[in-house]
Formats: structure tokens, C-alpha cells, sequence
């Protein structure tokens, strides 16, 4: 189980990039709006007419 | 029997009216003209998935609005809302006050996106605005205020205020200790379960502690960033001489990582880096919730701008008239006022007269007339005529200003009190340190060596987690449970208040009624050759550019179709005529309609019903009755609360005719009319003296200041954004039933957070007992704490599991019986 000595800290700079990125997710604004994303799967229609109120 | 809704808003359809839009080969019946473009847009534009996925209350404030949009045509007053950048994109912030469902927001995104040289739409749902950002030279902000105006819905541009900034900050930092929490949480958690093993099954010393080292390391973060503000409102609280969660939070944490750090260097003994993560993680979520629910509430700054016109016209030094923004208006300037202009100033008359409602002032329904050397407020609106005014406060001096000074106030004064689990877990915090110092120096006589563990194990074992989640995690569960129904819950003050022996103080115009003064009946005359609905369009197209507050009556019925020839003439305070294909016609009173009384016989006049009467030549063809009706299920809910114990009471700024005739339809005994707004708030002072809890329920900004003196307050979502600003839990839909539904989950909160609290002292004397004695192994102790925390989160759970919604379907009113 020697192999740990090199995982364990290796999942830790893992974790820490995530991290990272999740943080810079954050500052972007993607996590404002946790609600309409969930429903935009369930209602966007990719056969929709695009363009059909366009003006 | 039930009125039809309309398809598109879900308001009750007109008796007698009947038009209809046809959405995906089907025909639906809606109420008005605006409505059926709206659903005809939608279904053309591929978008019908909306009415699918809507949340059924939504409907209700769909009715498209009569704003108007040109005054953000002018470049000064457009300026102060778009920011062009350099490469030539503009970006403006919109605030959509009716943005509550998911569903809607989907909906304006699409219709926005899809319009030429838009580049995008972000939304944030809690804060209820959007920001859309488009190519200059290829879109203006009038078309896209229009384009979502269609769908039904008021934007408003917006100059982004500090506060909702800074709510979008804590937002973000919030969400930033939620995912340090939890990924490392996650690791901790999963170094503690090897060590775990490796009690059981044997592990290498080196392995062992690699694992004590990770888990240190990966505890660190969550201590140093995420429990921050524990840490913070913690010291705060010391230095205020004030006893709190945090306290009790702050000292659990790093008594067990002080100690798990020592174990880690000393290279032996338990270490409780998992459970340290655990917490901390299920605590962020519990405060996440919270701020969520309390960033529902309006951005006062912007409810309170939102209540004044962006532009006026102002008369020069010369004379010429100039459209000038708000924001740059002097007092002493003279402004030209006209009707269905908002006034942005407090000021006098100088020449003219008006017709000006005041009802967001002082609750009256009625229009009162001003002349020269009369007063008129910022706020208020003109319904008819025109004239020349002087400023003489403007911004924050204005009356609007100082009532935005009295909530702001009593805002604070509310904040003081602590809550009561607070206050118990403090107390519990001293008995539990009592404790342990007792055993250790009790375990130092007798074995020194057991003296730190079993102090370890009994600071660990004794964790507050379950005290500390019980009451936010019930909270939670009711805001959720809540919201369906409905309701959306701001500060949790509301469910500590609303239970037997309250008293509950409704508004009338606009809280139990509906605000708008709607056609209730259409009487033909005996010689009227017209058809209802003729009758109406004709009244519509009459009455189609005027502002008079009965002239909304007629909005539905208008038809591009039927239009006047010519401008009307208004007669004020008489009526309105005009000539349409041809023919004259007169509209208003009986006595300026006709001058004879021999047509038919006047229907009785029913108090609080204003009559119309549309006439031809000397010939009436018809009367209208026009009322503002009662709110659905407003009568059922009245004997729901007093079947529960509490009382209600109306106070309204109406006359008292009008009150009384709604206060004896409810069975109401004390209702108090023709109520100012420092009349209301004395009401309310003389109401707490009786009653333990007074709350109120109102929509205007008359309202506003009391709605911050009740010990809890509920705003309508309709009524205006200061209301709602104010208020701690915002009605949505049209039906005030929602209130029923509160009165349950109130009641079941209470009971939910009373076994929480009990389950927690009960299992904290028994765990630290059994953990004074020596009994308990560092694992038992970490299970203790964990399966504490998750009882008391499940038992929150059940506060929305059950589920309520045989109860309120806001068609028909369910009879009480069937509330059992």
C-alpha cells in the first residue's frame, strides 16, 4: 500500500485544481441562477422555428 | 359555478366576453385583446412549452401592461440605464418585478434572445432582473422593453443600487464556502473511513499517519474559508457581550481540530478532521438556504426609484419645454405635468388644475382634484388635466422619501431580538464546558492518562450540531413547502408569528380586492340596437388614451377595429365624448349622458359599484357597473383564520361605505376606514397592546411603513416593490388561500423544531453522560454526531413532505370540513 504515498497527494493537487475552477466558475456568474438552467432542458425544443420572432 | 380564466394570465374572463386565441391548433379563451397577442406570439414564435411548464400561480401577473416606453427614447434619460463599452456592445439591467417562475424566466430569455443583434441574457431569479447586452447599432433598448412588454410582462431599466451588488457578492462568496466545503469535505471524510478501517482490520504507523496529515490538510481550507463567518459573527458576538450559535459553533470546531492537529503531531490517538468537515458543510448549506430566501426581497433602492417616472418634461429658462431625466431635476424648477404622467416631485400648482390619484399615498380610491397653490406628491399620478408645477422637494425630501426613512428604521430596530434557540444553545455551551472541565479534573485523579481523551470524546460527542441545524434546517424545509403553494417566505420571523392568538391586519383595496376596478355587469337599455358586446367596444375606444382609473375597466374590450374619429372631448368629473363612425357618443354620468330620466329604470345602486352610462344622441343604450372585486377564496380563508384562533381585522384608506359593505360580506367585526397611513400605524400600536402578535398584509407603499411595525408582515405580489421590499414573506397568484397554507406549515414547523430541540438535549445529556464515564470510543463519537445531525435534518423534512395541495386549488373554495 505504498502506492498511497504518491496518490494521496496527487488527488490533493487534483482537488485543488478543481477547486480552482469551480472558484472561477463562481466569480464568472455561472452559479447565479441555479433555477431556469434546470428548466431550460425541459423546455428548450431543438426543432423550435429559431429566428421566428426576430425583428 | 366557476368564472372561466383566461389562458394566457389566468385572471377570472368577463362575464359576456368572449375572444379567443388559437395556440397550437387549439382555441383558448382569454380575456382580453393584449392577452391574445401575447399567446398568439408565444405560439408563434415555437415557444407554447411555456404554458406546459409555468408554475401555476405565475399566470396571475401576466396581464400585458399599458407602459409606455417612448420616454427611453431620449438619449439623456437612455444614458443613465445603457453602458456602450468600446467594441460597440450596450448592456442595461432590467428589472422584471413579476419574474418569480423559472418557466417565465425561460420565457423573456427566449423572446429576448431571439431579437436581432441581442448577444445575451443573464438572469438572476432571486433579485428577479436581467441583463442583456447588444450590439449597439442594431437594437435599441425601446424594442427590447417592448418585445418583452408583449409576452405580459413590465420591465423596468434599472440603475443597479448597491445593495443588490453586494447581495450578488455574498451570493457568490456563499456559494464559493459551499464547494470548499464540500469537495474537501468529501476528501476529509474519505481519509477518515481508511482510518476507520484501520482501527478495525490494522494499519501501517506510516499509512496511518499519511491519513491523519491528508485529512489535516484537506481541513484547513474548510476551516480557514468556509467557517470564516462563524469565526467572525463569533468574535463579534464576544465583543458585544451577546451569547450565540456562533459561539457555540466556533468553539466546537476548534476545540476538535486543536485537538485532532495535537493527536496528528503527537503521531497517535483519534482524530476528528471528518466530523469538523461534516458540519461545517451541512451548516454552510442551512445559511446558503437562508440568504437565498432573504435576497427575495426587493432591492429598496430600486423598489423606491422604481416608483418614480425616469423623465419629466421641465420648462426652461425661456419657456421651451425639455424632457429631462429625473436624476437632474433642481427644486424651484417648473415642471409641465399631463395626464397618465407620474409625478417625480413634491411641488404646488402654478397654473392649471388636476385630477390626481393618490392612492399610493394615502389608500384613498377615489381621484381628488388639485388647483393652483395646492400640493401634490412625488409618486402620485395624474388622471386628467394638465398644468405647470414648481418643485419644491425633490429625491429623498419628498414625501415617498420619508416614508423610505420610516421602514428603514423600523428595518433595524427589528433586527435587535435573538432567537430562541440561540439563546439555548448557549446556555448549553456552559453547561457542556461545566461538564468536561469536571471530568477532566474527576479523570485526572484517577487515571491521567484517559484525563484528555475522554475530554476529547465528551467535547465531540457533545457538538451542537444537531442544536445548530434544528432550527435552520426546519426553516428551510418550510420556505420550500411554502413556495409551492405560493408563498414565497423572506425571513423566518413570519412562521415564528403566524399561530393562534394573532391578530392579522388585511388592507382592502388591492390586498382583498384585486386592485383594478373591473366590469362586474352590462345592462342594456330597451332601445339599445347594439349588441354587450358592441356596447363595449364602442365604451372602449372612448375611453382607450384616457387615464381615469374607471377607464381601465374597459382595457379588455378594445378593438383595433372600432375607433373614435377624432380625439375625445372629456368634460372633467362628467365624462367623456366622442364620435365614432360618424355617430356621437357620450360616456359617464347618468346626468351628463341624459339629460331626462325617462329610459329604463336604474338597477339598484349596490354600494362600492360605480355606474356608467354609454349613451347615443339623448338615447342611453347602456350601464355599466364597474367594482373592484373581491380576491378568489377570500371568504373561505376568513373562516379558516378564525377557526385557528386568529383574528382579522381590515384598516383601509377607502370610505367607509366601501369598507363596510366588504367587511360585513367577510363577517369581519372590526374594520377601520378612511385610514392614513400615520392612522394605521397608531392602529397597529393599539392592536399589539391587545393581541401578542399583530401581522399585516397590505400592498401599497401607504402601507409600507406598518408593514415594518408588525411583528411579521406579508406583501401581495402585485402591490408595489416597496411593499414587497419590506415585507417578510410575498404573496404570488391571485388567491390570498396561500395564507391557509401558512397557517398549517407554521403550525408544523413549531412542532418540528420543538422535537428537534428536544432530540438534541435528550441525546447530549445521554452522550455526554455515557462520554464522562469513559464509555465512548472515538468512532462512537463521530457516529453519535452524525446520526444526530441527519435525525434532526430528516425531521425537518417532513415539514414539506406531506403534502398539502388537496387543500389549495385556488378555483374552488374547499369547504372547511375537508381541511381535516
Amino acid at each position: 500500500m505504498s502506492i498511497l504515498y504518491l496518490l494521496i497527494p496527487l488527488g490533493l493537487i487534483l482537488v485543488t485544481v478543481f477547486v480552482a475552477a469551480f472558484f472561477w466558475a463562481a466569480r464568472n456568474g455561472q452559479f447565479d441562477d441555479l433555477e431556469s438552467p434546470a428548466m431550460s432542458i425541459v423546455l428548450d425544443d431543438d426543432t423550435k422555428p429559431r429566428g421566428a420572432s426576430r425583428r | 359555478m366557476t368564472q372561466a380564466r383566461c389562458f394566457h394570465c389566468e385572471t377570472d374572463i368577463p362575464e359576456g366576453f368572449v375572444i379567443e386565441a388559437r395556440v397550437d391548433e387549439r382555441s383558448h379563451a382569454v380575456c382580453c385583446y393584449g392577452c391574445q397577442a401575447a399567446a398568439e406570439f408565444i405560439a408563434g414564435a415555437g415557444l407554447t412549452q411555456f404554458y406546459r411548464h409555468r408554475e401555476p400561480m405565475a399566470g396571475a401577473i401576466l396581464r400585458p401592461p399599458e407602459a409606455k416606453f417612448s420616454m427611453y427614447e431620449n438619449e439623456d434619460v437612455r444614458q443613465q440605464y445603457v453602458t456602450v463599452d468600446d467594441s460597440g456592445i450596450a448592456e442595461a439591467t432590467l428589472y422584471i418585478g413579476d419574474l418569480y417562475c423559472p418557466a417565465c424566466i425561460w420565457l423573456v430569455d427566449q423572446v429576448v434572445s431571439d431579437l436581432i443583434g441581442v448577444h445575451g441574457v443573464s438572469a438572476n431569479p432571486a433579485s428577479r432582473r436581467i441583463i442583456v447586452s447588444w450590439a449597439h447599432d442594431e437594437q435599441t433598448l425601446v424594442d427590447i422593453l417592448r418585445a418583452i412588454a408583449v409576452v405580459g410582462f413590465k420591465p423596468e431599466p434599472i440603475i443597479p443600487g448597491q445593495a443588490k451588488a453586494s447581495e450578488q457578492a455574498d451570493y457568490r462568496s456563499a456559494i464559493k464556502r459551499l464547494l470548499i466545503a464540500g469537495v474537501f469535505g468529501m476528501q476529509a471524510m474519505m481519509f477518515a473511513i481508511g482510518l476507520y478501517a484501520g482501527d478495525y482490520y490494522g494499519i501501517g504507523a506510516g499509512q496511518e499517519q499519511l491519513l491523519r496529515v491528508a485529512s489535516l490538510l484537506v481541513s484547513l481550507p474548510i476551516l480557514l474559508y468556509s467557517a470564516k463567518p462563524f469565526f467572525r459573527a463569533a468574535l463579534f458576538s464576544v465583543r458585544h457581550h451577546r451569547l450565540g450559535m456562533d459561539i457555540t459553533v466556533s468553539l466546537a470546531l476548534l476545540i476538535a481540530f486543536v485537538a485532532s492537529a495535537i493527536n496528528t503531531a503527537l503521531g497517535q490517538g483519534a482524530v476528528y478532521f471528518d466530523s469538523i468537515a461534516m458540519f461545517v458543510f451541512l451548516l454552510c448549506v442551512t445559511r446558503f438556504l437562508e440568504m437565498r430566501a432573504r435576497h427575495n426581497a426587493d432591492d429598496r433602492a430600486a423598489a423606491l426609484a422604481s416608483m418614480l417616472p425616469a423623465a419629466v418634461t421641465r420648462l426652461s429658462q425661456d419657456g421651451a419645454p425639455e424632457l429631462v431625466a429625473v436624476a437632474k431635476l433642481r427644486s424651484s424648477d417648473l415642471l409641465m405635468l399631463n395626464s397618465g404622467d407620474v409625478i417625480a416631485v413634491d411641488g404646488a400648482i402654478k397654473q392649471g388644475c388636476l385630477v390626481v390619484d393618490e392612492s399610493m399615498l394615502t389608500g384613498e380610491s377615489g381621484a381628488v382634484v388639485r388647483d393652483v397653490g395646492d400640493g401634490i406628491f412625488a409618486g402620485t399620478r395624474v388622471l386628467e388635466g394638465e398644468a405647470v408645477i414648481e418643485a419644491t422637494t425633490i429625491g429623498s425630501g419628498t414625501q415617498l422619501g420619508e416614508i423610505a426613512r420610516l421602514i428603514e428604521k423600523a428595518q433595524d430596530d427589528r433586527l435587535a431580538a435573538l432567537s430562541l434557540s440561540d439563546r439555548f444553545a448557549s446556555a448549553f455551551v456552559m453547561i457542556v464546558l461545566f461538564v468536561s472541565l469536571a471530568a477532566l479534573v474527576a479523570w485526572w485523579q484517577i487515571d491521567a492518562e484517559r484525563a484528555l481523551p475522554v475530554l476529547l470524546s465528551i467535547l465531540i460527542v457533545a457538538c451542537p450540531c444537531a442544536l445548530a441545524l434544528a432550527m435552520p434546517t426546519a426553516l428551510a424545509s418550510a420556505a420550500a413547502m411554502l413556495s409551492r403553494h405560493g408563498l414565497l417566505l423572506v425571513r423566518s420571523r413570519l412562521l415564528e408569528h403566524f399561530r393562534p392568538g394573532a391578530t392579522i391586519v388585511f388592507d382592502k383595496t388591492g390586498t382583498l380586492t384585486n386592485g383594478r376596478p373591473e366590469l362586474t355587469s352590462t345592462q342594456l337599455s330597451e332601445s339599445c340596437e347594439y349588441s354587450v358586446r358592441q356596447c363595449l367596444e364602442i365604451a372602449a375606444a372612448i375611453e382607450r388614451d384616457s387615464e381615469h382609473v374607471l377607464a381601465r375597466a374597459f382595457a379588455p374590450f378594445n378593438c383595433a377595429s372600432v375607433a373614435t374619429d377624432e380625439s375625445p372631448v372629456t368634460h372633467l368629473g362628467q365624462g367623456v365624448s366622442a364620435s365614432v363612425d360618424g355617430v356621437q357618443y357620450k360616456l359617464g354620468k347618468r346626468e351628463f349622458v341624459v339629460s331626462s330620466d325617462d329610459d329604463c329604470a336604474d338597477l339598484q345602486s349596490t354600494q362600492g359599484k360605480t355606474q356608467v352610462f354609454l349613451s347615443k344622441g339623448q338615447k342611453l343604450l347602456a350601464q355599466f357597473s364597474i367594482s373592484d372585486s373581491l380576491r378568489a377564496d377570500v371568504e373561505p380563508l376568513m373562516n379558516e383564520l378564525r377557526r385557528e384562533g386568529i383574528r382579522p381585522v381590515i384598516a383601509s384608506g377607502d370610505n367607509r361605505l366601501a369598507v363596510q359593505s366588504v367587511a360585513t360580506k367577510l363577517g369581519i367585526d372590526e374594520w377601520h376606514h378612511d385610514q392614513t397611513p400615520q392612522d394605521k400605524l397608531a392602529l397597529l400600536k393599539q392592536l399589539k397592546q391587545q393581541s401578542d402578535v399583530v401581522l399585516m398584509v397590505g400592498d401599497g407603499i401607504n402601507d409600507a411603513p406598518v408593514l415594518s411595525v408588525a411583528d411579521a408582515s406579508i406583501a401581495i405580489a402585485n402591490g408595489t416593490p416597496l411593499a414587497r421590499s419590506t415585507a417578510d414573506g410575498i404573496l404570488l397568484g391571485q388567491s390570498l388561500l396561500p395564507l391557509y397554507v401558512l397557517s398549517r406549515v407554521s403550525g408544523r414547523t413549531r412542532r418540528v423544531i420543538k422535537q428537534s430541540l428536544l432530540w438534541a438535549v435528550s441525546y447530549n445529556v445521554v452522550a455526554i453522560s455515557l462520554a464522562a464515564f469513559g464509555w465512548v470510543t472515538p468512532w462512537m463519537a463521530a457516529i453519535g454526531m452524525s446520526t444526530s445531525s441527519l435525525i434532526v435534518v430528516g425531521n425537518a423534512l417532513r415539514i414539506s413532505g406531506q403534502s398539502l395541495s388537496h387543500v389549495v386549488t385556488a378555483d374552488l373554495p374547499v369547504p372547511a370540513e375537508a381541511y381535516q
